[in-house]
């Protein structure tokens, strides 16, 4: 894998141990009032990362956060690149009208910009950590749906699936069984960018307050920090710092993995 | 198997049901719309009959444009969506062309199977050949899981492949090119087909390799009393393997005859034309001898199915004006059939007495174990 590759899993990595160490190291709830408020960071040895305007450490609810972060992320990026994987495929398989109508469905979503999209779902259904996994990956199945789209269709003319239809196997075994798996490498450079994004997207929808509101995440720690950003401004650079460091990660391991994948890809193309 | 037999008597083994012919094809037409809808439509196949027993082989041999891969497709039903057929296909007794869609996938994928030119694409990378052939197995015999095993890996070993319980964990990639033909083969003899279709099964393949797949396809028809139709534009290859040669041009058979009687004396002047195209079948000196002049070209260029007269005129020798006005039908002429008005005539054609193609070809003295490839367990 690539150097940058070796980044990204490291850092992913550090974010999937605070995300999993977050009762060990701070077993109180985050949300807890302990201390002064708006301590500045290493001022006070039990709260290395200081505290918020109402006194809670800052630390533990970063912690806490990368689990709401990291789960949402991956669910909804996950739901997504499933739509996105059985949209694409049957589409690019079977063609014609089918390929027609999803492909016109998929355009009515990439219209609407994935955030606002989000945003109108997430007030519609409620907000619920599941409503969250549920409008992110609504929102963004189009691009994955698009790629593996094209790959089918430049795959399908193989002979392998003439060969497969003569013998008499069912469309759909063909497509999921024979096909997909070799349209599937571009699709790992896709994962990165759409946990990335995914991540993002839970972090706004927590900053405008549409996540689920007993649960802590980076974008709530950003929305409760902006109102004392002239005192304190670390409340808002540790977690935004913390959610691009996400993305980073996630975004350079997506691409390392690709390029790990590319010599098998040039040979069954 | 050595050129040879009867034209319409059936082949050599016995037939397990001989009430119908394994193949029936008659009045068969492949047209092309084109494809921006503007263009003339195509007559790729204008109206041809075969009937195959079981335990034949027989070649169609044409080249480009003659009609021949149409054919094949047309057979297999894998002809692109502009494509449309007429006539009928009888396989299995059923007229295909007359079946629902979902009774003629049936139908075929049990009675017709197929091996491709390149055994490379022809095999899905992403499964191992054995569950790529448990996958038929279960389609059509409901065979599954250990049962399924067992008998892929008897296909397997009959279509040669040694060792086939690791061969049958391997992807096609890591097989050699004639490994993967075999795995194709086994693939296609899955279902228990009557009739297999091969599109130049050997063409992708070395020379050495070629003769040895050639002799298990001929060797599993004699076997498994399948029929088998063998696409190919080398008269040679044809020449060796089949029983009867159906040469195809503009979309029509121009000569239908049993193979070693169509070698020795050809009926149509394109038959003569191709014989004299064909490169002998046998390997070449690594010095390039054996080879030393240009071989005989056949000038001008296919005419389109369709027109008036015989469309081979405008190429032939000894086109006379009524060939340009009619097109000859197909008649009986010396054991099998020819479509040219002045075939009695041929034999005083300067080059058709001396044949360079030597139809005679130790075919069968090629033992595959002789030759040996890595695992060949034997």
């Amino acid at each position: 894998m690539t150097r940058s590759g070796w980044v990204g899993a490291i850092g992913l990595g550090l974010l999937v141990a605070m995300a999993l160490l977050a009762p060990v190291i701070k077993p109180r709830d985050p949300l807890d009032l302990v201390g002064r408020p708006l301590l500045e960071p290493f001022a006070d040895p039990r709260f290395l990362l200081g505290t918020d305007a109402l006194g809670r450490d800052v630390l533990a609810q970063l912690l806490y956060s990368a689990r709401v972060s990291l789960v949402v992320g991956l669910a909804a990026a996950a739901g997504a690149i499933g739509i996105g994987i059985g949209v694409g495929t049957v589409a690019g398989f079977l063609g014609g009208r089918v390929d027609g109508i999803l492909m016109r469905i998929s355009e009515a979503f990439q219209t609407v910009p994935t955030f606002l999209l989000a945003l109108a779902l997430l007030s519609a259904l409620g907000a619920s950590t599941a409503n969250v996994v549920l409008a992110i990956a609504l929102s963004s199945w189009p691009a994955t749906a698009r790629l593996v789209r094209a790959e089918v269709l430049s795959l399908r003319q193989r002979e392998y699936v003439d060969a497969a239809r003569l013998a008499g196997l069912g469309p759909l075994t063909v497509a999921f069984r024979e096909v997909l798996p070799g349209a599937l490498q571009p699709v790992v450079a896709l994962v990165g960018v759409t946990v990335g994004a995914a991540i993002l997207v839970e972090s706004a929808l927590a900053f405008l307050g549409l996540g689920d509101p007993n649960q802590i995440s980076w974008g709530v720690m950003i929305s409760n920090g902006r109102q004392a950003i002239r005192v304190a401004p670390f409340l808002v650079v540790i977690p935004g710092v913390c959610v691009a460091l996400a993305i980073l990660s996630v975004s350079l391991l997506g691409d390392g993995l690709a390029a790990r994948l590319a010599p098998q890809r040039r040979y069954l193309s | 198997m050595a050129a040879g037999g009867s034209a319409t008597a059936g082949g050599p083994t016995t037939s397990a049901r001989p009430d119908h012919a394994a193949l029936e094809v008659r009045d068969l037409r492949v047209r092309y719309r084109s494809i921006d809808d503007h263009g003339p439509d195509v007559l790729a196949v204008d109206g041809i009959d075969l009937t195959m027993d079981r335990g034949e082989v027989l070649s169609l041999v044409g080249e480009s444009g003659s009609g021949k891969s149409a054919t094949l497709l047309a057979l297999a039903g894998l002809l692109p969506a502009n494509a449309s057929v007429s006539g009928s296909v009888r396989l299995q007794g059923h007229d295909i062309l007359a079946l629902p869609e979902r009774a003629r996938a049936r139908v075929r994928g049990r009675g017709i199977g197929m091996v491709f030119q390149d055994p490379g694409g022809s095999l899905t990378p992403v499964l191992t050949v054995g569950s790529l052939i448990d996958e038929v197995l279960l389609v059509h015999r409901g065979l599954q899981g250990a049962a399924a095993r067992a008998e892929t890996e008897a296909l397997l070993a009959r279509c040669g492949v040694g060792d086939p319980a690791r061969r049958a964990q391997a992807y096609p990639h890591q097989l050699s090119g004639g490994l993967r033909q075999r795995v194709a083969i086994a693939a296609a003899l899955a279902a228990g087909p009557e009739v297999i279709l091969a599109d130049e099964p050997t063409t992708a393949l070395d020379a050495t390799v070629q003769a040895q797949v050639l002799d298990l396809l001929v060797g599993l028809v004699a076997d498994e009393g399948v029929a088998l139709v063998l696409v190919t534009h080398d008269l040679a290859v044809a020449a060796a393997v089949a029983d009867r040669i159906a040469v195809m041009y503009a979309g029509r058979i121009a000569e239908e005859r049993p193979a070693g009687e169509l070698m020795e004396r050809p009926g149509h002047p394109y038959t003569v034309a191709l014989r004299a195209a064909a490169l002998p079948f046998r390997p070449r000196d690594r010095d390039g001898e054996g080879i030393q002049e240009r071989l005989p070209e056949l000038r001008g260029r296919m005419a389109a199915a369709g027109g008036t007269g015989c469309s081979f005129a405008p190429r032939c020798p000894l086109a006379t004006d009524h060939c340009r006005l009619v097109a000859p039908p197909l008649e009986p002429f010396e054991g099998g059939l020819v479509a040219c008005w002045r075939a009695g005539e041929l034999a005083e054609w300067p080059g058709v007495e001396s044949p360079e193609v030597e139809p005679e070809v130790p075919l069968a003295a090629i033992e595959p174990q002789a030759v040996g490839w890595p695992g060949q367990g034997a």
